[in-house]
């Protein structure tokens, strides 16, 4: 075994093709590990931890560095093959020496300056120059989103700030998801058009929104994304807050929905007092808040996303709507004693969120990664121990690996440890298609579902595998498609995930443990 | 406040491709950036240049500072003596190229030309007692662009010396640069024999007043049509300078032989002038001077008026951070070597030259100078392509210096050091290479990049003062 490195200087890459790329080198023969990176000091210290580097190298957050641990024979083929397809694939442009075919503007700058008309940008570089280059948008007058997260407190606070003085929005930082003007922005879904609003503080939580408007037969006027921290005490809900003034003001417009976690309590006083004076119906969906804090002509308290799309759809029509209660009718599935608990696999942290608080509700005592009590707080988000509702999108599982939308192998890796593990009945998984998403997710995802039944099936015991496809007939990715092959690997698909939990709840066998009241307690991780 | 929900959405992505692709996917309109981490991922000088960006008050003086440029006129409008006519050079002073340099850190060719002008001054007896009085501290060195000067390579100018006075009559200030002595063993690149000092005797005693006396007759000459002119010709007026010469020629010919300057004397001025294809160099350089001094100074702007090297360093001064300095340890060039020469042969960058491409010629109009596309690989092509790509970094074109090969569009001038680390793009600049020690030589030749930190310092001070 050799581990050997190479250094291209000053060439840039973006992470998502760097992990592809190390991803087809991985499947070479004879190649153990391999990494191509921006060499940032964050990702020499992961290189560094994965036992690929000791001591330093002399490249800067400017240069690529590949490094790679196998065979003499096989690294060096490996690393001749990763520069030679980094140099013929330019997956940005050339480098603007070269002559002259039309070339890619090389800053925010230029590219305003070649299309004055310009009014948004969308930022995904990595989080480190984000806030750079959004003060840099808003100083030109362009409204922004930013993907990409690990952006400051600090930073956050001062670009919302700039950002009402000059009367332009800011999405993000860490906004995964956003429709303006039927157009996708991040991770989104390809939804109708219609008079339903949303402003979400979640990604996921915007796109289960939006895709069950879809299912519902309503569309979508625009979905701002706020960024997971603009509720917090310190921002103050800036971008709520202005999500909402435009969606009032906009006359495609006709009901709004907002979505997110509980906000700090004077946060959450601010945006439904705007929230009163919208002019529309407002559903509020603040997953896990108290329902008679919102109160108001126009204000609707919504429990789950799934409520929070019906109801805006209903009110659309004119109607009032009541919570969803739905089930599926699916057989029960004979248990062995001894399996007695959910496992929550998720890849959408909002979702694992909602599962959390629904389930918490109706069994106790839930560990996971996305507690909704302190109480739950896993201590070995790794490990699943009673019910467990684990965010597999979390920083502990996507430090230096692609999110668990754009690569399952995680997912299918603890989907088999809990298929044998005799105390598992159910298996709770949420399927994310859409723009940004994996291209094929029952593709990669349906041999893990067969192998997971088979395990069980080996050890006599039967299980249950429940989850939702959250997308919709016009995703890339085709619902129905997704749907028929999830369903033919055994996999119980619900409309939402809010059904799936209710189906789990029914499904699971009954328990001596005595059902524990809601809590208000909110302490977790905000996604 | 509506604005966005009612507008055309138009979007600028910069980051992941397969945004770009979604959005398009699905009818928007949306413009992908080649993005890569500003000022070489330096985060605080990304911070700084973030607030430069779209700033109100850098725009004003950039617009303020740009027209200065434009609508500086130089004029050749005589030939003096330094001591006469420079600011400043009286007494045992000596002017050098790029930033300030003491003699303990100078290069070869820089200390082996101060050492040759301060024999032919006569301040030292022969070049062992000038080293000494050169290290003794006795005499001044400074840089040039204090003086209003440039000088190619080492750049040493000495009072004695006759200089070219170019003058700016739209703003009033002046700019100056020695003769230029043609190739081989010369000053510039560090020679000091006999036969050098003896050259730069005769430019005082017959060149100088030859030249002077046409110029007298022929009344000061615009320089800016006849850059243009020589553009259209081939030159870019940095490593090539065969049509301006010629140009200047024509001009200053006819009234020599009407100037009652002796026959012999007149022949002999002809015959320098003519058998060297860089004597324009110097009233290039001091024309660009000219031009950028003008635009010098206006608080806030980030237009560069300076890019000079003193074959230890690379610096650059820019029109909104006062007189200051922003350096980087010069790069030796990789270029074109002469036979027998390699790139370990030579000095690091050195000369003021590149002040033709602080003023949008030189390497910024390559697409000009086809005839010297050899020295980048060899491909016309290639010249426009270095062309256009400093089209990137620059305020706009200057509509005076206009480019055939790229439909007539103007040259890019004015480089603003925000787009130079916004983009990463490094000012192109057209070289000779100096051997390392003094009195080989040129050496070769090439192209080279004014170095990235230069810029970012510049972001970072211009960011702190307003």
């Amino acid at each position: 075994m050799a581990v050997s490195t190479r250094i291209v200087h000053n060439l840039y890459r973006d992470s998502v093709s760097l992990m592809q790329l190390s991803d087809t080198l991985a499947k070479r023969a004879g190649i153990a590990e391999i990494s191509a990176v921006m060499a940032t000091p964050a990702n020499l210290d992961l290189l560094r931890e994965a036992k690929l580097l000791d001591g330093t190298v002399s490249a800067g957050p400017n240069d690529l560095l590949i490094v790679a641990r196998g065979e003499t024979a096989a690294v060096s083929a490996a690393l001749d093959e990763a520069e030679a397809s980094l140099m013929r694939a330019p997956a940005t442009g050339g480098d603007g020496t070269g002559p002259a075919e039309k070339k890619l503007p090389h800053s925010l700058a230029a590219a305003v300056a070649e299309r004055p008309s310009a009014n948004l940008v969308l930022i995904s570089t990595p989080g480190e120059y984000a806030a750079a280059e959004a003060r840099k948008a808003l100083n030109l007058g362009l409204n922004v989103m930013v993907f990409s997260d690990n952006v400051g407190l600090a930073s956050e606070i001062a670009l919302k700030r700039l950002a009402d003085e000059r009367g332009l929005l800011v999405m993000g930082p860490d906004c995964g998801t956003a429709i303006i003007s039927g157009v996708p922005l991040g991770f989104a879904n390809v939804v109708r058009r219609g008079a339903i609003g949303v402003v979400g503080a979640s990604g996921t939580g915007t796109q289960q929104v939006t895709c069950l408007v879809d299912r519902l037969g309503a569309g979508i006027s625009h979905a701002i994304g706020t960024g997971g921290r603009d509720l917090h005490h310190h921002i103050g809900g800036a971008s709520m807050l202005r999500g909402l003034a435009l969606l009032a003001a906009d006359q495609e417009t006709k009901v709004i929905v907002l979505v997110s976690k509980p906000p700090a309590p004077e946060v959450m006083e601010k945006v439904l007092a705007a929230a009163a004076k919208a002019g529309k119906p407002v559903v509020v969906n603040f997953l896990g808040a108290d329902p008679a804090a919102i109160k108001g002509r126009n204000l609707y308290a919504a429990a789950t996303l799934e409520d929070a799309a019906h109801a805006a759809v209903s009110l659309l029509k004119g109607r009032k709507s009541r919570p969803v209660t739905r089930i599926p009718a699916v057989p029960r599935v004979a248990f062995k004693k001894g399996q007695r608990y959910v496992r929550g696999l998720y890849s959408g942290g909002t979702f694992g969120y909602e599962a959390s608080l629904l389930l918490g509700a109706k069994l106790g005592a839930i560990r996971s990664n996305v507690a909704v009590r302190e109480s739950d707080e896993h201590d070995d988000p790794w490990t699943s121990r009673g019910h467990t509702i684990v965010d597999l999108g979390d920083d502990v599982f996507t430090r230096g690996r692609p999110h668990p939308m754009i690569d399952h192998r995680l997912r299918n890796e603890r989907l088999a440890k809990e298929a044998a593990d005799p105390e598992t009945a159910v298996i709770l998984l949420d399927v994310v298609l859409g723009h940004g998403a994996h291209a094929d997710p029952a593709a990669a995802m349906t041999p893990a579902i067969r192998e997971a039944h088979e395990t069980a099936r080996r050890a006599g015991r039967r299980l249950a595998i429940v989850g939702f496809v959250c997308g919709t007939p016009g995703d890339p990715q085709g619902l129905k498609r997704q749907e028929d092959a999830l369903r033919k690997a055994g996999m119980t698909l619900c409309a939402s995930n809010a059904e799936a939990v209710r189906l789990v709840a029914r499904l699971l066998p009954r328990d001596k443990a005595p059902a524990r009241k809601k809590s208000k307690a909110t302490k977790g991780r905000r996604r | 406040m509506s604005g966005l929900l009612s507008q055309k959405l138009e979007v600028v992505n910069l980051g992941l491709p397969s945004f770009a692709a979604a959005i398009a996917g699905a009818g928007g309109s949306v413009t992908q950036v080649a993005w890569a981490p500003p000022a070489g991922g330096d985060r605080a000088v990304g911070e700084a240049l973030a607030k430069l960006i779209g700033n109100p008050a850098v725009e004003a003086a950039n617009k303020k500072a740009y027209g200065l440029y434009l609508a500086a006129q130089p004029r050749l409008a005589g030939v003096g003596i330094a001591r006469d006519v420079v600011p400043g050079v009286d007494g045992r002073v000596v002017l050098h190229a790029g930033a300030p340099v003491e003699w303990s850190r100078m290069c070869g060719p820089m200390q082996g030309g101060i050492c040759g002008a301060l024999v032919y001054e006569g301040w030292a007896s022969d070049l062992e007692a000038a080293r000494q009085l050169a290290a003794s501290g006795a005499v001044k060195f400074d840089s040039c662009h204090h003086h209003g000067a440039v000088g190619p390579m080492a750049g040493i100018l000495s009072p004695s010396m006759p200089v070219w006075i170019i003058d700016n009559p739209e703003h009033g200030n002046r700019a100056f640069s020695t003769l230029n002595e043609g190739l081989g063993k010369v000053l510039r690149y560090g020679a000091n024999s006999p036969e050098v000092l003896a050259r730069l005797k005769w430019f005082e005693t017959t060149l100088a007043p030859a030249l002077k006396a046409a110029l007298a007759i022929t009344g000061p000459i615009d320089l800016k049509p006849l850059m243009a002119q020589a553009l259209h010709m081939g030159d870019e007026m940095h490593n090539r300078n065969v049509a301006s010469s010629a140009l200047l020629f024509r001009k200053l010919a006819p009234a020599m032989m009407k100037s009652g300057i002796e026959a012999a004397d007149i022949a002999a001025s002809m015959d320098f002038f003519t058998a060297n294809d860089f004597s324009f160099l110097n009233v290039s350089m001091a024309a660009c001077k000219a031009m950028m001094d003008a635009a010098h100074g206006v608080e806030g702007s980030s237009l560069v008026t300076t890019m000079a090297r003193n074959g230890v360093e690379f610096g650059i001064r820019v029109s909104g951070t006062g007189s200051q300095w922003f350096t980087t340890p010069a790069p030796r060039v990789n270029g074109l070597y002469f036979p027998g020469y390699s790139i370990a042969d030579a000095a690091p960058d050195l000369g003021d030259s590149a002040i033709t491409e602080t003023c949008g010629i030189g390497g910024f109009a390559m697409a000009s100078a086809l005839a010297i596309v050899k020295f980048i690989g060899g491909k016309p092509d290639e010249a426009l392509g270095y062309t256009r790509a400093m089209a990137d970094i620059t305020l706009g074109r200057n509509p005076s210096f206009t480019l055939p090969a790229l439909n007539f569009a103007g040259s890019p001038a004015g480089i603003d050091i925000r787009k130079v680390v916004d983009t990463g793009v490094e000012p192109v600049v057209n070289t000779g290479i100096a051997h390392k020690d003094a009195g080989v030589g040129q050496i070769g030749a090439g192209i080279t990049r004014a170095p990235l930190p230069c810029f970012a310092k510049a972001v970072e001070a211009l960011a702190s003062r307003l």
